[in-house]
């Protein structure tokens, strides 16, 4: 009799794991491509979405275990999982509609550096560790879900029935994300001096990547009616952190943005150094044994 | 015994106190001769107990004759936690969980600087003199709070 017999996948989709029955994501729900689609665009478009979730939600689950206080790690861990399940909707939708049998996992586990789509934002190393701290990680939460609420309220209205059903979900748990940030850069900005002064420097830390995120993207052009055209969040997006900032006697940090390589950056597949390192770490289970299930 | 009775019994893995009926995500269950289609709905999208609802559901019809079942996944409309029975609200406050309070129909997300007043009963002693522990908790559902005036600890399945 095996020990490890009970632990084995027993045919019924029990195993939380990549490869065992994590394939039915958007299972029932409908899925019909809308009318006049580029499904190369619209592919690129999830992957977008679904690459700014999965990266986040990875760099969130590093604090697992090394946040400041028992009710963070299980914060962090919170946010990480609602922003796994956005990825693994959005994935699971661009593998759908490459229509290469591919599924979520293929596209997580063994794309290379340059196929991510996410914005930089969400990639650099914010701690723990030496890349930053705990100020840091809020300051990026903080912007990330601004925008990302911003975008998933536009996007409920958009042609493509799951990208719709997909944002009228994330909405109600991003808002909770970015209340969250909101009221810890509250705290960490009216704390001690020494909070203080790191909350600053974590706006600091993550202000250059911020441009990135409302850049017109040719693929967003290309997509009327099912993208959203992110250069027109930018006023709501700056009027809910003006509103945290002056709450939290902040002044918005003037730090030029961080430059693209001959116009392009996250959003075509150019990162930056942390990038790979983060990729390593993630993929490096399912590459190592490619098929293994638990 | 119907496969909606079948279905509607099986309680939430996380919450086990609830049925998938009270729980507001059991959305539909069809039957055609032997073949059930069960229509359930995640309450958050990454709720890791939604695979395990399936298996359930399974498991439960099989067990109840049903030789070929399938579950299937609706995200919209998307659920919040308006949908829980009354019957459920009750069976969370008799096990110690405060229920979420009703929310109705929603307009723009306001930004929340502080967190909600207190409007939370202790299920234990009925006092509103509560505050939160914790914005989340054990599962992506709840957050965690405390009675000023029994002292004890509680969980509160947070409005969404």
């Amino acid at each position: 009799m095996n020990a490890y017999e009970g632990l084995v996948d027993t045919g019924e989709e029990r195993h939380w794991a990549f490869g065992t029955g994590f394939t039915a994501a958007l299972s029932g729900v409908d899925r019909a491509l809308p009318a006049e689609v580029d499904t190369e665009d619209l592919t690129a478009y999830c992957l977008m979405l679904g690459d700014d979730a999965l990266i986040l939600s990875q760099r969130l689950a590093e604090w697992c275990s090394r946040a400041p206080e028992l009710e963070e790690d299980v914060a962090l861990a919170n946010i990480a999982l609602d922003l796994l399940g956005q990825a693994r909707l959005l994935l699971t939708r661009a593998a759908e509609a490459d229509g290469v049998a591919c599924d979520e996992d293929t596209l997580a586990f063994t794309r290379d550096e340059h196929e991510f789509r996410n914005v930089r934002l969400v990639e650099i190393d914010c701690g723990p560790g030496p890349g930053g701290d705990f100020a840091a990680t809020i300051a990026r939460l903080l912007v990330f879900s601004t925008y990302r609420l911003a975008l998933l309220q536009r996007l409920t209205g958009s042609r493509d029935p799951v990208l719709a059903a997909v944002a009228a979900k994330g909405v109600k748990e991003v808002a909770y994300h970015r209340d969250h940030a909101a009221q810890w850069t509250l705290r960490l900005a009216g704390g001690t001096e020494f909070s203080r002064e790191r909350m600053v420097a974590g706006l600091e830390r993550v202000w250059p990547f911020v441009d990135e995120l409302f850049a017109p993207h040719p693929v967003e052009a290309r997509l009327p009616g099912i993208a959203v055209d992110s250069a027109t969040l930018r006023a709501e997006v700056d009027e809910v952190l003006d509103t945290v900032f002056a709450a939290a006697s902040l002044a918005r940090p003037e730090v030029s943005p961080l430059a693209t390589v001959a116009g392009r950056g996250g959003r075509d597949g150019v990162h930056t150094e942390a990038m790979g390192y983060l990729l390593a770490e993630m993929q490096h289970v399912h590459r190592s044994m490619p098929g293994a299930t638990w | 015994m119907s496969a909606r009775e079948v279905a509607a019994a099986v309680l939430d893995p996380e919450l086990p106190v609830l049925t998938l009926a009270d729980l507001g995500v059991l959305r539909d269950v069809h039957e055609d001769g032997d073949h059930v289609v069960v229509t359930i709905t995640p309450t958050y999208s990454g709720c890791p107990a939604l695979d395990e609802m399936r298996a359930d559901l399974t498991r439960s019809l099989t067990a109840a004759g049903y030789t070929s079942v399938e579950v299937r996944t609706v995200l919209a409309p998307a659920w919040t936690t308006d949908w829980i029975s009354d019957d459920g609200l009750r069976k969370l406050a008799e096990h110690g969980i405060a229920p979420p309070s009703r929310i109705g129909r929603r307009g723009p997300v306001p930004l929340n600087l502080e967190p909600p007043a207190a409007r939370v009963a202790c299920p234990r002693c009925g006092s509103l003199r509560t505050r939160e522990l914790s914005r989340f908790g054990s599962t992506a559902c709840k957050a965690l709070r405390a009675c000023g005036d029994c002292k004890e600890p509680f969980e509160h399945v947070k409005e969404i």
